[in-house]
């Protein structure tokens, strides 16, 4: 290995948080939700607990809130520490563990999930900023009878191998469609390029998403 | 019957993988699981002291595990002996472990580790491989008397040397290392679960550790997010921390990496420096090969040995030479160990032998697809460990293929130092080429030892079961053990299932890879197969109604086969003579590249391929694997920078560990040739590591011939391309 500096931060600008770094952000919230007023989001919710047992997960057996998430059409309640991410919440706290951790940071796109409809690093927000919002998770988008369509045609374009990504892209997928009906090739990349393969699938989903655009009838 | 070989069946995994309802180790629910972790060196060398606690913390709450703790062998069990499972007196990289905790929860395990501070007296570390003396492994190869060749070359012939360097490289499977051990149960065994290659490896490494027989020790893989040699060796690593952390706690006990530890302390491709010297007569035929290749293996042996073979093995390229001689050594330093990466020691040398062909090719005003095509290794020709090919080549189809799709060989390329070109666009095109060829399964003698096996065993509903220690990693083995079966014996795919692997339930069939899962374990199973197809006879009804019928009757349901090496095949590990490998994949890339002039960054905008891979049985498949190896290669040509100070991983985080993303990959154009290897299933061959090998020497060529600068080193990054430029200006 050579003794270069470090590369460049080339993570997409849709993925950075506004200038601030994910730790500085974070500290920054939970001051806010100690210390005074931080908005309906923060102070929303149940009782403090303290020492719940848990043995599971990120979230500790500490000062615990409870609040109320509305995930895929269910209202949830879930005990979490002011700092506790929506990703933690949404994988240790309800146990929707489709929702992938990666990086943590913001830098690859596998814990994506639609907040309000947008495609949201869940590693990036709290769960706290969360709550009053509609959050649908991989588990939320197909029914008992069926994949969703964007799902099914990850399955018959093979637009996965390891699977670890895939949870991820196809949740950035259905957003997507939604924002652009038919996106262009160029478009496509675009909107996926938060989200990270390493096994190189690229190609195939861009195939995958494409044809479920022209399914969808847009 | 062959309805599934050559058909695309669909993986059985994809479904719950696109609904998030695969589960790897991280999504597995263990009831009173605690979370481990691991207190490391924050520096390259130095000698321990002692580790202080700080008072204050309340250490009932966590356990701690020391070297003194483990009641086995407190050594990483692996080709050498070298490494331990916990440093104790002496630490030789960043991020090497000391004491290991766990605890109930994640931020009280973070809690912890930050009271406890490794006091660590620094010793001088060697950080620059190139200088380093102590070297962990050698290996010699000679064909013919290269010595006398360059002493007295023969007139017209003409000498080039060229030195050519690749950096490191980081796997980046996208989940994370990770591992759930628990507590020995009443029987001693103890039970591991994770993400991981090799199960029968952890299982080996656990025995060592823990002092019991291998039975004692049972391991069953998760679904795994992706290896490509990463997950060979390291997870025997986490396993054996869980190991005795859940020893030490009573309970089971969880590790999972974050991306920032994952990227610090596991190990990544190994840094190379090749050089060559190259007699050629003025036709361009190759007279005399000298080849010295040298690679960083890090602070500990791992599998160093076995890269520097396959480099040592592939380093003088898919051509024809009578006199060759390769010197491979790979020294000791305190990085992080190098270990396995897809391509394993091929990728660097390829790079290599490629760079130094085009560059013959330019001296001597020849093409340099008409001078690979002229050494072009053919059926009949011998490699340069005398192996001589009987079978299966597919040199010359490969690069016809190329050639046919792209025109290449009608290309006229810029002669390096001419003046930048100038273009209206701001940006520069280029077109450069590779021709490579990668030994498919183990080494030598490797398969012979190893005696993989494969079992085939009816289950009382009459489907087929497949039991195999091979891992699916995302590269299809469940998908192509289940053609493999089915088409084997005369079944539905529907009426085959692949076990999970478990050592306790599945035979040990050998790692998952050296690209030897299809090829190697694959025929195993189609014999097997055929066995058990023979037995329960071709009679009227379908497969499971026969198989029922077969078990009903009292009938063996089991047939479990061993790998054989194909007849003929000679190896001397000693000389380094003999069948290298069973056989070999061949492929030729062309990359077309454009550069920024501003910026001097590169798109490579296509990648055209051909690759014999024998038989293809789930083209879909292989072609997933082409294009996936090849974007790996190209990411490694131009943007994926590993770089350390002082011993410590600079990229350690994904905003700066870059990786080709959605618009990073090029267009890729794949034509894949079938020329059948008698002894692989159905004719196939290994495909998994071919693809990364040729993707660098044929980007860098692009770029060479885009800018006209020489790019002689991996990766080419805009700041190595401006130096270049600069350098170019200051001497002309």
């Amino acid at each position: 290995m050579q003794t270069d500096g470090p590369a460049p931060d080339r993570t997409p600008a849709s993925r950075r948080s506004g200038g601030f770094s994910r730790r500085s952000f974070l500290k920054g919230a939970s001051i806010a939700a100690v210390g005074g007023p931080a908005g309906a989001a923060a102070t929303a919710g149940g009782a403090i607990l303290t020492d719940a047992p848990r043995d599971t997960g990120t979230i500790p057996a500490g000062q615990l809130r409870e609040i109320a998430l509305r995930v895929n059409g269910v209202e949830r309640r879930v005990a979490v520490e002011t700092r506790t991410t929506l990703l933690d919440a949404l994988r240790d706290g309800l146990d929707l563990t489709g929702t992938k951790k990666v990086c943590d940071r913001g830098a690859c796109g596998a814990c994506t999930v639609l907040v309000d409809g947008q495609p949201t690093n869940s590693c990036l927000m709290l769960a706290h900023d969360a709550v009053g919002r509609e959050i649908t998770t991989i588990e939320g988008l197909a029914s008992d009878a069926a994949l969703h369509p964007v799902q099914q045609a990850f399955v018959e374009h093979d637009a996965l191998q390891c699977g670890f990504c895939t949870p991820g892209f196809v949740m950035s997928a259905v957003a997507c469609l939604g924002k652009h009906g038919k996106p262009s090739p160029a478009t496509l990349r675009h909107e996926l390029a938060g989200n990270i393969c390493r096994c190189g699938t690229y190609g195939r989903i861009f195939a995958a998403v494409q044809d479920a655009a022209g399914r969808a009838g847009r | 019957m062959s309805a599934c070989v050559g058909s695309d069946l669909g993986r059985p995994d994809g479904p719950a993988k696109v609904s998030g309802r695969a589960v790897y180790v991280a999504d597995l629910a263990v009831a009173g699981a605690w979370h481990g972790g691991a207190v490391r060196s924050t520096i390259a060398h130095g000698r321990v002291l002692r580790i202080e606690r700080k008072p204050g913390f309340d250490w009932r709450r966590v356990v701690v595990v020391g070297p003194g703790d483990v009641p086995g062998d407190n050594v990483q069990e692996l080709l050498s002996d070298d490494q331990p499972i916990l440093a104790e007196r002496v630490v030789r990289h960043v991020g090497e472990p000391l004491l290991l905790v766990a605890a109930p929860d994640l931020p009280t395990l973070e809690a912890a580790l930050a009271a406890l501070r490794p006091i660590v007296e620094p010793l001088p570390a060697e950080l620059d491989f190139e200088s380093a003396t102590r070297v962990l492994h050698e290996v010699s190869i000679d064909k013919g008397d290269p010595g006398a060749r360059f002493d007295s070359p023969p007139p017209g012939a003409r000498l080039f040397e060229g030195t050519w360097r690749t950096d490191s490289q980081e796997q980046l499977y996208v989940e994370p290392q990770g591992c759930v051990a628990w507590p020995a149960d009443a029987d001693g065994t103890v039970v591991v679960r994770g993400s991981m290659q090799c199960p029968h490896y952890v299982r080996k490494a656990l025995a060592r550790c823990f002092g019991i027989a291998p039975e004692r020790a049972r391991v069953v893989q998760l679904t795994t997010g992706g290896g490509f040699g990463g997950k060979e060796e390291y997870p025997s690593v986490v396993a054996c921390h869980a190991a005795l952390l859940a020893r030490a706690a009573g309970r089971p006990v969880r590790i999972v990496y974050d991306r920032h530890e994952d990227l610090l302390v596991t190990p990544k491709r190994h840094p190379s420096r090749v050089h060559h010297r190259t007699l050629v007569a003025a036709d361009g035929t190759l007279l005399a090969m000298d080849v010295d290749v040298l690679l960083d293996g890090g602070a500990y042996t791992t599998l160093s040995p076995v890269v520097l073979s396959r480099a040592c093995l592939h380093a003088s390229g898919p051509y024809r030479c009578e006199h060759v001689a390769i010197r491979g050594r790979v020294v000791a330093t305190n990085h992080v160990p190098s270990g396995a990466f897809r391509g394993f020691g091929a990728p660097q040398t390829c790079f290599a032998i490629e760079r130094q062909m085009d560059r013959i090719a330019r001296a001597l005003d020849l093409h340099p697809f008409a001078l690979r095509r002229h050494n072009a290794l053919r059926l009949g020709d011998a490699t340069a460990t005398g192996q001589v090919l009987h079978d299966s080549v597919g040199s010359l189809a490969v690069l016809d293929a190329v050639a046919a799709r792209t025109g290449i060989d009608r290309h006229r390329w810029c002669a390096p130092a001419m003046a930048v070109p100038s273009s209206n666009s701001g940006r520069v095109r280029g077109l450069g080429m590779s021709f490579f060829f990668h030994g498919a399964g183990f080494t030598g003698s490797g398969e012979e030892l190893l005696k993989g096996r494969v079992a085939i065993r009816l289950l009382p509903d009459g489907r087929a079961e497949v039991a195999a220690g091979s891992t699916e990693i995302g590269q299809g083995t469940t998908t192509v053990f289940t053609a493999i079966a089915a088409d084997a014996l005369g079944c539905d795919p529907g009426d085959v299932v692949v076990a999970v692997p478990d050592t306790a339930a599945v035979p040990d069939s050998g790692p998952t890879v050296a690209s030897r899962t299809c090829m190697v374990v694959g025929s195993v199973l189609a014999s097997a197969c055929r066995e058990l197809a023979a037995r329960i006879g071709g009679a009227a009804g379908d497969f499971r109604s026969r198989a029922r019928a077969w078990l009903a009757a009292g009938g063996d349901g089991i047939v479990e086969h061993v790998y054989g090496s194909p007849p003929g095949l000679v190896w001397d590990q000693a000389t380094y003579r003999g069948d290298a490998y069973p056989c070999y994949g061949w492929a030729a890339d062309v990359a077309e590249v454009e550069v920024d002039l501003d910026t001097l960054e590169v798109d490579v905008v296509r990648l055209t391929t051909a690759v014999d891979v024998g038989k293809a049985i789930q083209p879909r498949l292989v072609e997933g694997q082409i294009t996936g190896g090849a974007l790996q290669a190209i990411g490694w040509a131009q943007c994926e920078v590993v770089s350390s100070r002082d011993g410590r991983v600079q990229q350690d985080r994904l905003a700066t560990c870059i990786v080709p993303t959605t618009k990073d990959a090029p267009r890729f154009d794949v034509t894949i040739v079938e020329q059948p290897y008698a002894h692989g299933p159905f004719g196939a061959k290994g495909v998994g590591e071919l693809p990364m090998d040729g993707g660098a020497p044929a980007v860098l060529a692009a770029i060479e011939d885009a800018l006209g600068v020489p790019a002689d080193r991996v990766p080419a990054t805009p700041e190595r391309l401006l130096a270049l430029l600069e350098q170019r200006e200051r001497t002309s």
